[in-house]
Parts: C-alpha cells; structure tokens; sequence
C-alpha cells in the first residue's frame, strides 16, 4: 500500500467511526535523539492516527517561539536530515505503524536533492510530505517525485487564502489539505477562531479531501470542537512543550490522551 | 539586446517573469499565509508604476525630502594616490537619512499609503541604515513602525537604535538565531505573517519573495538613472564619458542592483560587487556567497531561491562581517542570474582590507563612509592601480559611515 493509500485509509475508517483523527507534530532530535522515539512511540500508544515527523531547520519561519526553541535545540544536538529518515526507520523496524508526514522547510529537501530525499523518505517509511514554505506553484520537481514514490502531497490553507489559491491547492493535494486556523505562527491559543467554520465552508466547495486543522490547538476540549467541523486534528506546540517539560514523555502521554478522546469523540454522527 | 561576452542574446528587460523568476532563480517560497498579500502587493505595486500621480508625488518627495539627485563626486586624491583609473563616487551617503536605504523605504511606505490600505510597517535591519530610513518615511508619512533587529547588531549599531526611536519607530530586539539579520527577517516575516490584514512587510533589500526583488530594484535604479546621466555630463562633475567599471558591495544587494540596472544594456561597462569576506574565505567566518564553492550554493532562503551559504545538510550558515549590513547568508536572485548569464562580476573584500578602504576614503577624500560602501572602496584599492589613467570607475558610495564610528575605534584599536 502506497503511501497516500495508508492515508487516505485512516480517514476513512475514523469516518465511519464518525471520528476525527488525531494527528500530533513533534520535532526529532528534541529533547534529545532517544526522547524523540520515545515521543513518537508514546504518541501512537496514546492513540495518534498520523504522527507529523518534524525536521528541523535554522531557520524556521512559519514557526513559533516553542517550535523554533526545540527545533534549535535538536540542530544543536546533532539531528541531522538523514537521521530523521534513520529515526524513521527505527521506528517501523519496532512496529510503529501508524502514518508518519514529514515536516520540513523547503532548503534542507533541496540540499539533499529532491527527488533523493522523496526516494529516502519512502523507503524509511515517510508516508507523506508537508513543506510550509512550498506552495503549489513552486513545487514542480517535489510533486512529480512524491506521485512516483507513492508519497501524499500535503499543502496549506490559510484564511487569507482566495477562491484561486483554494482552487489551486485543491488540484494539487494528496491525502488530506492542512488549514491554517489563524493567520500566524505556529503555537498554543486559549480560544478558537471565530471565523474558522466560515472557512472550512469554504474550503469544502472546492474539494472532498479529508481537512485537518492546525495551529493554536492546545486542550482535549478544543480539539473536540475542531472535530464537530473538520476530518482532522493537528497540536504541535503545546505537546512539544510537554516533551521538553520535567515529566517530559509522561506529560506528552498525557496530554495526547486528552487530545485523541477529543479529536475521537467531538465528531457527533 | 545582445551582450558580446554571452553566447545567447540576454533580455534583461524580461526578468522576472511573472512568475517572479530570474532564470532559475528568484520564485516565491513562503507560507501560503501570505501568498494573497504578495499578490495583492504585486498588483499594488503595477498599478503604481502605471500611475503618473503617484510616481510624480515620489519624484517630488525624491527631490524636495531626500535631496535627489544625489552629486556626482571626482575622487581626485584618491585617484592620484592610487596612480591608476580616475575615481568617480556617487554619493548616496548624501541622501536624506544617510543611505541608498531611502530610495526604496520611501517607495513602499507611499505604495502602502496610497494604494494598499493598510496602516502598519513591519521592517527587518542589519546595519540600522533600512531601519532608520523606514522609520524616516514612516514618520514623514504618518504611519505605525516596528524594527525587528538582531541584538548583536543593536550592540554594533547603537546610533541607529536610538535615531530609530527617536523617529517614533518601535525597535524590538530578536535573540534567535545568530542574532543579526536574517534572524531579524525572520520576525519581520513572524510579525507579517500574524498581522497581515493590516501590515506592509517594508523589505529592505532586493532579496526576498516575488515582486520584492523587482520592486526594490525599480525603486533603487533612481541611483543608476542619475548615475548615467551624470556621468556624460562634464556640468554635473562626470567625465564627459561612461565609466568603465562599476562597482558596489553587495549584502542583499540593493545599491548594487540600484546603480547596475541602468548600465546592463551598456556593454563597455563591466559591472563589480564586492561582497563581505569576513575573515577570509578559508576560515569560513565571511558572507560571501559567490566566493565560498564549498557552502555557497543554490538554497532557497526567506522566500527566494539563490545562492545560500549553508551546510551539507541544508542548515543556514552563520555568518560574519564586520558591517552588519552586509552580513547575511543570500544574495539578490538577479546578481545570481546577472553573474551566471556573464553580465556581472562578483568579487570579496575583507573586514582588513575594507579598513584600509575605510580609512583610505577618510584621509584622502574627506568621506567617512558606511562599512558596507568602504567594502567597494577596498576593492578600489586594489583595482585601481591596475588601470590605466584615462579609464573611469564607477563607485557606489551607499552610505554614510557615522554609525560605524563604534566599530572602528574598535578594530582599530585591537589591530594597532
């Protein structure tokens, strides 16, 4: 099974469940290599339906404060692109085998070669690819790559987003579209955003891919309002938070717990 | 038009396309966040250009504010002193707020007045120089200000900090990263980003997502307009002739760009930028881009793809010069395009011999220049005399040095 496939088979099921699905981002290499396996570990154990696999890169400027501190830290450490894919690797070879994307900024992919990286990323079990700062019009190498090695193609919205970039990205994307939930840096918020139904309706004309919403989702609860609306969950800040805590890989069990009882059970069929 | 130096005839009229490429270069690699604000500024920006009434109160503002057009100086000791190529300066250390840096401020902080509607400018600086110049035309436009700068440069720049200030900018230190320029560009970006529907993001350099490049450009080509002009005309100090070299520093390289555009369909003349090289290119403390085979190659760096100084593993390189201004990891898409189609040349100069320019320039001319511009005359230095007495260089003197007086007490006093 191909890589979208894996995928878009995740949504389906949870949709029959009338589930949304729970999809946490963590950065590898932070806190340190070993505590990065056991975070992606702990969050398939805490029920993550899809586990974004961040990569770290010096100059992440979609992110927030949280995001860039760990991503710095895991640089400083060591992390390297080609041990991301090892990490991935390793944590297949120990039977994690819910859907990994790879998270990374455009220059690291490009220095590694583009088509190489999307080769890599498949054969160490990379089921997808989000690149925050490649939009639709600039991919026309990566796309073509991630078709052939079966790899999902996932780009972003954002509320500021026109009828024709929706349009466009609707065309393009693979396994499900990634809406922005805010205009704004990644990180944790206390609110919802007023307008984000309003933007989900508009999206929802232009394609039957599965959506998932991220940026600022922090509590149980409020995942579980973004599950009445979309297919899908995506917390990143507020448990990379947890990881570099005290109670470290505990505090990420959990809070992830809480997130997927949300994301699972805020969808009313 | 064709250059004899190509094997393909070159349409310098043609970049960027519109998907905002220079060859492979250039292209717009930023969050989809802000793809809309791009476009809506590219339309922005078009309609201005087609626009008399705005291009006529930027010309006024130009002239009766900034002091356009700026002189024309004959370098006549440093000439002689050099035995070699006649030095002519074109002196944008006289513009209004003490650089080149005011050209493009005070084109896009109008562009938003008039045609954006939006109320608030977020600006990236290095050296200061940008800073101080968006917070000069934000104050004389009426319009909300923040500077991100890198704490390293606050330290380095403290002058500029507190004329920012003083101009009602808010200036807010970044501690990310290195700490300088790119860092401070990437809060800029941060800020946008989050404040889009009413914020300009003011960039200062001809780097950055389509139409950045292009537009900053257009509003830095004033420098080369007049340049040629002057230089034709004995009345306004020129030789009567073209020069035969051009030559500017290039960080991102907008003076270079600025004073290059108007002489690119003027084969005779070979166009130069020097960029930082720090402590020398083998120590790898430089910012260099063209100069360094190993780090400098094809990266995509803050929404353009250029040539990046960066690892093997795709990781921005840190690094140094002594001009913060010049300090930062990419350069302009066009000069990456410019140099491979062989209309332009690239050369470094390093923190030493940008000293010696410095000072050179000082003693000899009564001009204390920029770090950044005494980069150019550094090169000079060493260009000069291996030309012969009737041919003319061209130099940008982008700005005024009294900002970097700190800095070169400094040096100074560790080198002696």
């Amino acid at each position: 099974m191909s890589g979208v496939e894996r995928i878009e088979q995740v949504f389906r099921k949870l949709n029959q469940a009338g589930s949304a699905a729970f999809m946490p981002y963590h950065a590898m290499g932070y806190p340190t290599r070993q505590q990065s396996l056991d975070v992606i570990t702990t969050l398939a154990e805490a029920g993550a339906d899809l586990v974004e696999i961040g990569i770290p890169h010096s100059d992440p400027l979609a992110d927030g404060p949280t995001i860039q501190t760990a991503t710095y830290a895991a640089l400083v450490g060591g992390t390297t692109v080609v041990d991301c894919l090892q990490m991935v690797r390793e944590l297949r070879a120990k039977g994690v085998d819910t859907p990994f994307c790879a998270m990374s900024y455009y220059n690291p992919i490009l220095a590694y070669g583009e088509e190489s990286f999307v080769a890599a990323a498949a054969s160490a079990g990379v089921d997808g690819l989000i690149v925050p700062d490649l939009p639709p019009g600039e991919s026309e190498l990566l796309e073509p790559a991630c078709r052939e090695a079966g790899l999902a193609t996932i780009y972003m919205l954002a509320p500021t987003s026109t009828e024709e970039r929706i349009r466009s990205v609707a065309r393009h994307a693979t396994g499900f579209i990634y809406l922005v939930s805010v205009t704004g840096i990644t990180g944790a918020r206390d609110e919802l955003p007023p307008g984000l139904p309003a933007f989900v309706e508009r999206v929802r004309r232009h394609t039957e891919l599965p959506l998932a919403v991220g940026f600022g989702i922090s509590t149980g609860p409020q995942a579980a309002k973004v599950a009445e609306i979309v297919e899908g969950v995506i917390v990143g800040s507020a448990l990379v938070k947890a990881a570099g805590s005290d109670a470290g890989v505990e505090a990420v069990r959990s809070l992830a717990e809480q997130l997927a009882v949300g994301s699972h059970n805020g969808k009313v069929v | 038009m064709t250059l004899s130096n190509t094997s393909q005839p070159v349409n310098f009229g043609a970049v960027p396309d519109e998907t905002g490429r220079f060859g492979p270069y250039g292209g717009k690699y930023v969050p989809e966040t802000l793809m809309p604000a791009l476009d809506e500024l590219e339309e922005a920006y078009l309609n201005a250009r087609g626009d008399k009434e705005f291009m006529a109160e930027l010309a006024h503002l130009q002239h009766t504010y900034v002091g356009r057009p700026t002189p024309l100086s004959y370098a006549r000791r440093l000439s002689e002193e050099l035995g070699g190529a006649q030095i002519y300066l074109k002196r944008e250390d006289l513009a209004h707020s003490g650089a080149h840096k005011i050209n493009n401020a005070l084109g896009q902080a109008l562009l938003m007045k008039r045609k954006m509607g939006k109320t608030r400018i977020v600006a990236e600086t290095g050296a200061g120089q940008h800073g101080v110049a968006t917070a000069t035309a934000a104050a004389l436009l009426g319009i909300e200000c923040i500077v991100y700068m890198g704490t390293v440069d606050m330290e380095r720049q403290k002058p500029n900090v507190f004329r920012m200030q003083l101009l009602g900018t808010e200036v807010r230190a970044v501690d990310s990263g290195s700490q300088t320029l790119k860092d401070a560009i990437n809060e800029a970006i941060r800020d946008w980003v989050t404040n889009v529907e009413t914020t300009h993001y003011l960039l200062g350099s001809a780097l950055g997502p389509h139409p950045y490049p292009a537009m900053v450009r257009d509003f830095q080509s004033i420098i080369g307009l007049e340049a040629h002009s002057q230089m034709q005309d004995p009345a306004e100090g020129g030789p009567g002739r073209l020069p035969d070299v051009i030559v500017a520093c290039v960080g991102g390289g907008s003076n270079a760009i600025g004073i290059f555009h108007p002489f690119l369909e003027e084969e005779s003349v070979r166009l130069i930028g020097v960029e930082a090289g720090g402590h020398g290119i083998e120590d790898g403390a430089h910012a260099a881009r063209f100069a360094d085979p190993q780090r400098g190659r094809l990266g995509v760096l803050q929404g353009t793809k250029s040539y990046v100084l960066q690892d093997s593993d795709g990781q921005i390189a840190i690094t140094h010069s002594i001009s913060a201004g010049l300090d930062y990891a990419s350069v302009g898409p066009e000069h990456a395009w410019l140099r491979d189609v062989g209309r332009s040349e690239y050369t470094y100069c390093t923190d030493v011999q940008t000293l010696n320019g410095f000072n050179a320039l000082c003693e000899l001319e009564g001009i204390i220049p920029a770090l950044e511009s005494a980069h150019a005359i550094g090169y000079v230095l060493e260009l000069a005399p291996q030309m012969t007495k009737d041919q003319v260089i061209l130099v940008n003197l982008s700005g005024r040095g009294d900002k970097d007086l700190g800095t070169v007490m400094q040096a100074i006093g560790r080198d002696s």
